[in-house]
C-alpha cells in the first residue's frame, strides 16, 4: 500500500525492546483473588469461591508496557483492580520499588496511589459529567500536591496540550467532547500526578476505528515523553502487538504464557495462545490461518478444571494434564510458558 | 466469480433515509446503491454513524417513523420493489425472505419467552406447518443447524440461561429458520469473545455454503471483511465512497478514506512501525459540508473537493470510488 502523506514514523514503542536492563518498578507475586459465593441472607456463609485470579506473577519494568490478554472472565481486569488497590488480594504480594504495598505505612501507600494511575475503557462513564475539564484534570493535583492555584492551572493547561487538546477546552464539560477527546482527557488526568505506572484497561476498544490509532499513537508518544510504564489490559492481539514490550496471556485466572512481544507472536507455545492467535481476524483476505478449533466455552471459575485449567479444551491434551498443574518454565530467553508439552 | 444479472437477488438504487430532528434534517443514508448476488457476501464497512445500520434497517423497512423517513430510492428483492409494498405485505417478506441478526443477543431476544418459543414464532408465522409438534421439529432442526448442543433440552431454556455465543446462535437460527434469500448480519460478533467469534463466523459460512443465501455483513472491522466477504462497500457520512472486490479493496484502495482506515489498524501478523492516524472526527450528519464529506480529514485534499461532491468513477473491474483523484 502507498504511504499516506503527512505522517512521520518514529519506530516501535519507545524503550529497549529486550527490557531485561530496565529496572523493575512493580511486581506481582502469586496474586490471588477469590470471591465468595454466599448462601443465606443474614447468616450468609460462603459455599464456594470464584477463583477470579489464581496465582499470578509478573513484573512491570520502567518505561515499558506489559500487556495482559485474554478473553472475558479470565481475570485480567481483576488483576488490574488489585494493582490499583481497588480490590484487596486474597493472597500474594504487590511490590512497588521492592516494598510490599500492603505492609508500608499510610504515607507510602498514598504515594503508591499517586504513582499508579488508571485509564478505563469507557470514557463516557469514567469522567464526571458535572465537572469542568479543568477541574477533572486538576482534581488529583489539588488533593495530592501542594501547589498554588496558578501552578495547578498552568500544569492542567500543559497536560491538555500534551494530550492533543487545547487550553481553551479547560472550561468545557465532558459531554461537549467526542469519544476520542474524552479518552484524551482521561489520559491527561492520569498523567497529572506524574505517575510511574498507568493501568490502561481496554483504552481503545470503546472508540471508533479511525480514532483508535490516534489514541494508541498518543499513548506511545507520551510513554517516551513522561517515561511512564503501562500495564495494558486488552483482548485484541493486534493492539497488544503494537503497544507492548512484554505480553502475558491469561486463561481462567492464571498466566499461561509470558513473553517478550516479538518472540510471542513469532513463536507462540501454549496451546491456548496458539488458539487465540488462530482465531484472531486476518489483516488481509489472502491470509489463511490454520484454525485451531477449541471445543466448547471457557469453564466456570467457580469450579475450574483440575490440573491444567485448559485441559478440557486443549487439542494436545495428555493424561497428566488433568491431574498435574504445570508450573511456569522459561523455555527460551524471556519466554515463559505453563504447559506440560514443554 | 462469473455471475449474470439473473443472480442478483437484492438491488438497492439510490436509497435515501432522512431523519427530522431538532437540529435539522439528518441525511443518515444519502443515495446508497448496490446489488447483491446469490450466495455472495457483501461487507458494508464504516465507523459508527456512517449510516450502515440505517441502510439495512431501511431495506427491512424497520425505520421508526417519525422521525425517520425513506425519502427516495428503490429496493428490488427478486425484481420486486419492496419499498412499494403495504405494511402487511412487507411483514410477509420480513423474516421469510430477508432475515436479520442484530448486534446484541441480550436485547434482540425476549427474556420472558423460552428460546424454543421464539424460534417457533418465526416458523409459525411464515410457514404452513400443521400442529405444534411439526413446528417444534422444524425449530429443533434449525437449532441443530446452528450447532446448539442438546437442542431438545435447550429449547426450554430462557435467554439468560445461555452464554452470549449460544444466544447469538439462537438469533441466527431465527434468522435462517425460513430459508431466506438474504441474511443481514449487523455486527453479529462485536459482543463475543475472540474464540467464540471465530466459531460463529465459521458457522455462518457453513450455513451459507449449504443454503446459498446471500449475506450482508455490517461491520466496522476490516478483519471480519477480510475473513468473510467477497465484496466490500465502504461507507462514510451516509454514502458509499468505495466499492469493489475484497482483494482489490485491500490491495489497491482507491478512496483516501479506505486507504487511511486500512493503514490505521494494527496488524497481528507483522510489526507496524507507526499507525496512520486520521485527523479529526467524522462530520455530523445534519450539517454536512459542501463537496466531499471526507475533505476535511483527507491528506490529498484539493480545492475542488470542497466545492463539489465527486461522482462515482470506475477504478478497476467492478471497483468504484467517489474521489476527484480519479478524475471525473
Amino acid at each position: 500500500m502507498s504511504t499516506l502523506p503527512g505522517q512521520q514514523s518514529n519506530g516501535g514503542p519507545p524503550g529497549s525492546p529486550q527490557g531485561r536492563d530496565n529496572r523493575v518498578l512493580l511486581e506481582a507475586q502469586g496474586l490471588k483473588k477469590y470471591f465468595p459465593v454466599t448462601k443465606g441472607l443474614l447468616l450468609s456463609k460462603a459455599i464456594g469461591w470464584i477463583k477470579a485470579v489464581d496465582g499470578v506473577s509478573f513484573e512491570v519494568r520502567e518505561g515499558q508496557t506489559l500487556g495482559i490478554v485474554g478473553e472475558s472472565g479470565c481475570g485480567k481486569s481483576t488483576t488490574a483492580k488489585m494493582l490499583l488497590m481497588l480490590e484487596k488480594p486474597t493472597e500474594g504480594k504487590i511490590l512497588f520499588q521492592g516494598e510490599d504495598i500492603y505492609k508500608v505505612g499510610a504515607i507510602k501507600r498514598k504515594e503508591y496511589r499517586s504513582a499508579v494511575q488508571a485509564v478505563f475503557q469507557d470514557p463516557w462513564s469514567s469522567l464526571n459529567p458535572r465537572m469542568r475539564v479543568k477541574d477533572i484534570v486538576a482534581e488529583p493535583m489539588v488533593i495530592n500536591l501542594q501547589l498554588s492555584r496558578k501552578e495547578i492551572r498552568e500544569r492542567a493547561e500543559k497536560l491538555l496540550t500534551d494530550v492533543g487538546l487545547n487550553a481553551y477546552h479547560a472550561n468545557l464539560y465532558p459531554h461537549e467532547f467526542s469519544g476520542g477527546q474524552r479518552q484524551r482527557l482521561a489520559i491527561a488526568r492520569a498523567l497529572s500526578l506524574n505517575p510511574q505506572v498507568i493501568v490502561l484497561d481496554e483504552p481503545v476498544s470503546a472508540l471508533d476505528v479511525s480514532i483508535r490509532a490516534q489514541i494508541m499513537n498518543l499513548l506511545r508518544d507520551l510513554q517516551g515523553e513522561y517515561n511512564v510504564s503501562y500495564l495494558l489490559i486488552a483482548h485484541n492481539l493486534a493492539t497488544v502487538r503494537y503497544m507492548c514490550h512484554l505480553v502475558a496471556v491469561m486463561y481462567l485466572g492464571q498466566i499461561v504464557e509470558l513473553s517478550e512481544v516479538k518472540e510471542l507472536f513469532n513463536n507462540p507455545l501454549h496451546p491456548y495462545t496458539k488458539a487465540l492467535m488462530s482465531a484472531a481476524l486476518p489483516s488481509h483476505p489472502d491470509i489463511q490461518r490454520e484454525e485451531i478449533i477449541l471445543s466448547g466455552e471457557v469453564p466456570s471459575p467457580l469450579n475450574p478444571p483440575s490440573g491444567c485449567h485448559f485441559h478440557t479444551r486443549c487439542p494436545w491434551v495428555m493424561e497428566r494434564c488433568s491431574s498435574e498443574e504445570p508450573g511456569m518454565r522459561e523455555v527460551a530467553p524471556n519466554h515463559m510458558v505453563s504447559c506440560h508439552l514443554y | 466469480m462469473a455471475m449474470t444479472k439473473d443472480d442478483i437477488v437484492l438491488q438497492v438504487e439510490n436509497l435515501r433515509t432522512y431523519f427530522q430532528t431538532r437540529w435539522g434534517t439528518v441525511k443518515a443514508v444519502d443515495g446508497v446503491s448496490f446489488d447483491l448476488r446469490r450466495g455472495e457476501t457483501l461487507g458494508i464497512v464504516g465507523e459508527s454513524g456512517c449510516g450502515k445500520s440505517v441502510t439495512v434497517l431501511s431495506i427491512m423497512r424497520l425505520i421508526l417513523s417519525p422521525p425517520g423517513h425513506i425519502v427516495g430510492g428503490k429496493v428490488f428483492l427478486e425484481g420486486q420493489d419492496i419499498l412499494q409494498l403495504s405494511d402487511k405485505e412487507m411483514s410477509q417478506v420480513r423474516g421469510s425472505k430477508i432475515g436479520i441478526i442484530l448486534q446484541d443477543p441480550m436485547t434482540s431476544l425476549n427474556p420472558v419467552f423460552s428460546i424454543g418459543d421464539q424460534v417457533m414464532e418465526a416458523i409459525r408465522i411464515h410457514q404452513r406447518i400443521p400442529g405444534r409438534n411439526g413446528v417444534l421439529e422444524k425449530a429443533l432442526e434449525v437449532l441443530r443447524k446452528v450447532k446448539i448442543p442438546a437442542a431438545e433440552v435447550r429449547v426450554r431454556d430462557y435467554p439468560h440461561q445461555m452464554s452470549g455465543g449460544m444466544r447469538q446462535r439462537v438469533v441466527g437460527a431465527i434468522g435462517i429458520s425460513c430459508q431466506p434469500l438474504v441474511l443481514i448480519a449487523d455486527e453479529p460478533t462485536t459482543s463475543l469473545d475472540v474464540t467464540i467469534q471465530a466459531q460463529y463466523l465459521r458457522l455462518l459460512k457453513e450455513i451459507q455454503e449449504e443454503s446459498g443465501l446471500a449475506l450482508i455483513f455490517i461491520t466496522h472491522d476490516f478483519g471480519i471483511v477480510a475473513k468473510m466477504c467477497d465484496r466490500v462497500a465502504v461507507m462514510y457520512a451516509g454514502r458509499i465512497v468505495e466499492m469493489g472486490d475484497v482483494r482489490d479493496i485491500f490491495n489497491h484502495p482507491s478512496h483516501p478514506y479506505t486507504e487511511a482506515l486500512l493503514s490505521s489498524v494494527p496488524k497481528m501478523e507483522e510489526d507496524v512501525d507507526r499507525l496512520y492516524s486520521i485527523e479529526g472526527q467524522p462530520p455530523t450528519l445534519h450539517n454536512l459540508p459542501e463537496g466531499c464529506s471526507f475533505a476535511a480529514r483527507c491528506p490529498y485534499v484539493m480545492d475542488r473537493c470542497r466545492e463539489e461532491y465527486p461522482p462515482q468513477t470506475q477504478t478497476g473491474e467492478g471497483h468504484f470510488a467517489n474521489c476527484w483523484r480519479h478524475g471525473a
